[in-house]
């Protein structure tokens, strides 16, 4: 008995040590945005700022004209583009489980496989073939090419095999054509695996720094990840380190209220992803 | 009226458009479109394009700063990848065991996956920074004589970036562990408790090789991830790579060639391939390695 108390103490003090690795830089974070910046540089392990301001916030917002637009331009880009992805990968996914066509398996294997293609070998030709288009600088270079996602057009497939038929074959009795039935009756049947794909495509478009990077060049369209980096190393360098955190923490804020509101669903979602 | 077999065909395709469309044009018309622009010179300013075969390739192979940008994202993968996989494993086996709080501890340790790169490399580069924490306490508990210079001393830039990224990523895999840990037979335990195995055995001889399967995946997520580690390279250097090209990987290098004022691009290219195989390698040999049995 007495060795298993020891045992789980030296569990809770892996978990305890681990919480607080995990949680100290964000900590930290917080504490130096109300801090002013000599009390940051002078050194001092007081999480509790000396002298409390929001004086970093401010000058953040008032640094650059554009801020606030883009938030809105992260916003926007990641509501559309979570949008696109949902009706897609849904439609997708239900045709590759519940149609049944010549053709179809050959399609899925082709989805499945692009998952493995790296992204790095296809920044430089989707970068020519956007330019082509003509969508640099605009915001659908950031969502046209993104708007499916094959592990979630998997994930939806998998969803609708595992699900019931016989709602939508007692709702085809009742005389609802076939894409009335996906509509009105598959969809929100999928509602926690639409929930799941959300969160994720949401949180991958808001942090996605490198394809808003490339594709536009105009601060007046620039998302808050490019904004904040461009801004930052273009005054004073990455060591204002009270704006820097105050604009780190900016753009954790709606991805936390996300995270409390939909808990549940960013932990059902890594499982699904994962083999099942 | 339409047969119906011919209706589910035609709903089949249109529901299958959008995605045939997008991902048949960004992914497997732009892999054609890469080989072939990977065996020409390009400038993408001036519009310059110049068929020169192979040389691209070969400039690959003698191309100092291309060694140096293998070399470190290589060193990168070798660190990174063991260390977030085991870590993970671990975390999920002690998050899978008799204890109270598991959902708040669960939901602690997922907050790194949810930062996004740019506010993640600011926050580390802070921590890191000369008057920073990790510094402070370093100094207090008299570890150091004086504070290190972690940001613009190539011997530690690249590690920083390594510590951040492990942070970030073992919360990813420790939930996809867990998740499968959870349908983990508790009588395969008891029976190992029957027969009085320790802790640390019981997480050699049961948990790692019931998670055999996971750990393919985790470790052929991590390798693809960690090969073309970009963002955290970008904004810690500013784009430059460096102090003294330390920070410059494959992928930062391949960004810098393609969208840069020279003749290129079709280099960049060239280069994208080559890790491409690289990764690919990479992926079969940590498959081979997880699934034969000597490794345990």
């Amino acid at each position: 008995m007495e060795k298993r108390n020891i045992y789980k103490y030296l569990l809770y003090a892996i978990l305890i040590t681990y919480a607080v690795v995990t949680f100290f830089p964000f900590l930290w974070a917080v504490s130096a945005s109300f801090k002013t910046y000599k009390e940051i540089t002078g050194g001092g392990l007081n999480v509790i700022p000396k002298a409390a301001t929001i004086a970093a916030y401010i000058r953040l917002l008032t640094m650059d004209s554009n801020f606030m637009r883009w938030i809105l331009n992260s916003f926007f880009v990641c509501i559309v583009g979570t949008f696109f992805n949902v009706i897609f990968n849904s439609m997708a996914g239900y045709a590759l489980s519940r149609l049944h066509f010549k053709g179809r398996d050959m399609v899925f294997y082709a989805i499945l496989a692009s998952i493995m293609v790296p992204a790095q070998v296809l920044l430089i030709p989707n970068y020519l073939i956007i330019k082509y288009f003509g969508m640099l600088n605009s915001f659908r270079a950031v969502i046209i090419p993104v708007a499916v996602n094959a592990t979630y057009i998997f994930m939806m497939r998998q969803f609708y095999i595992n699900f019931p038929k016989s709602l939508e074959e007692a709702a085809a009795i009742d005389g609802l054509n076939r894409v009335g039935v996906f509509f009105r009756i598959a969809i929100p049947l999928a509602k926690p695996a639409i929930a799941t794909q959300s969160v994720f495509i949401f949180l991958g478009l808001w942090n996605e720094f490198l394809k808003p990077k490339l594709y536009l060049a105009v601060p007046q369209k620039y998302t808050l990840t490019v904004g904040i980096q461009t801004m930052m190393s273009q005054y004073g360098g990455i060591t204002q380190w009270d704006e820097v955190m105050a604009a780190s923490v900016i753009s954790l804020i709606p991805i936390l209220l996300l995270y409390i509101a939909l808990n549940k669903y960013f932990m059902h979602g890594v499982r699904m992803d994962g083999e099942k | 009226m339409i047969k119906r077999k011919h209706f589910a065909a035609l709903m089949g395709w249109g529901f299958l458009s959008p995605a045939i469309l997008i991902i048949g044009t960004f992914v497997f018309a732009s892999i054609i479109f890469a080989l072939y622009i990977s065996f020409h010179k390009v400038n993408l300013f001036t519009g310059y394009f110049e068929f020169i075969g192979l040389d691209n390739y070969i400039r690959i192979f003698t191309d100092n700063r291309t060694k140096i940008a293998f070399i470190n994202t290589a060193t990168f993968v070798a660190v990174v990848v063991p260390l977030q996989t085991f870590l993970a494993m671990v975390m999920a086996a002690v998050l899978n065991s008799y204890i109270k709080g598991k959902n708040f501890y669960r939901t602690i340790f997922f907050l790194p996956t949810l930062t996004s790169s740019a506010a993640l490399t600011m926050i580390f580069m802070f921590l890191f920074s000369l008057t920073g924490p990790i510094n402070e306490i370093a100094t207090k508990l008299n570890l150091i004589a004086q504070p290190i210079n972690f940001l613009n001393d190539p011997k530690f830039a690249l590690k920083v970036i390594m510590s951040m990224n492990v942070w970030s990523t073992v919360p990813y895999f420790m939930t996809i562990y867990l998740a499968s840990l959870q349908e983990l037979p508790s009588s395969l335990y008891e029976a190992a408790d029957v027969d009085g195995a320790t802790a640390v055995q019981k997480f050699f001889h049961i948990t790692i090789p019931y998670l055999k399967p996971i750990t393919t995946f985790v470790l052929l997520m991590g390798i693809i991830g960690t090969f073309q580690m970009f963002d955290q390279a970008y904004i810690f250097s500013n784009g430059s790579g460096g102090p003294e090209n330390s920070t410059l990987t494959v992928a930062l290098l391949i960004y810098r060639n393609a969208f840069g004022q020279n003749n290129t691009m079709g280099f960049a290219t060239a280069m994208s391939i080559v890790l491409s195989i690289v990764i690919f390698v990479a992926t079969m040999v940590a498959k081979k390695l997880n699934q034969s049995e000597s490794l345990y």
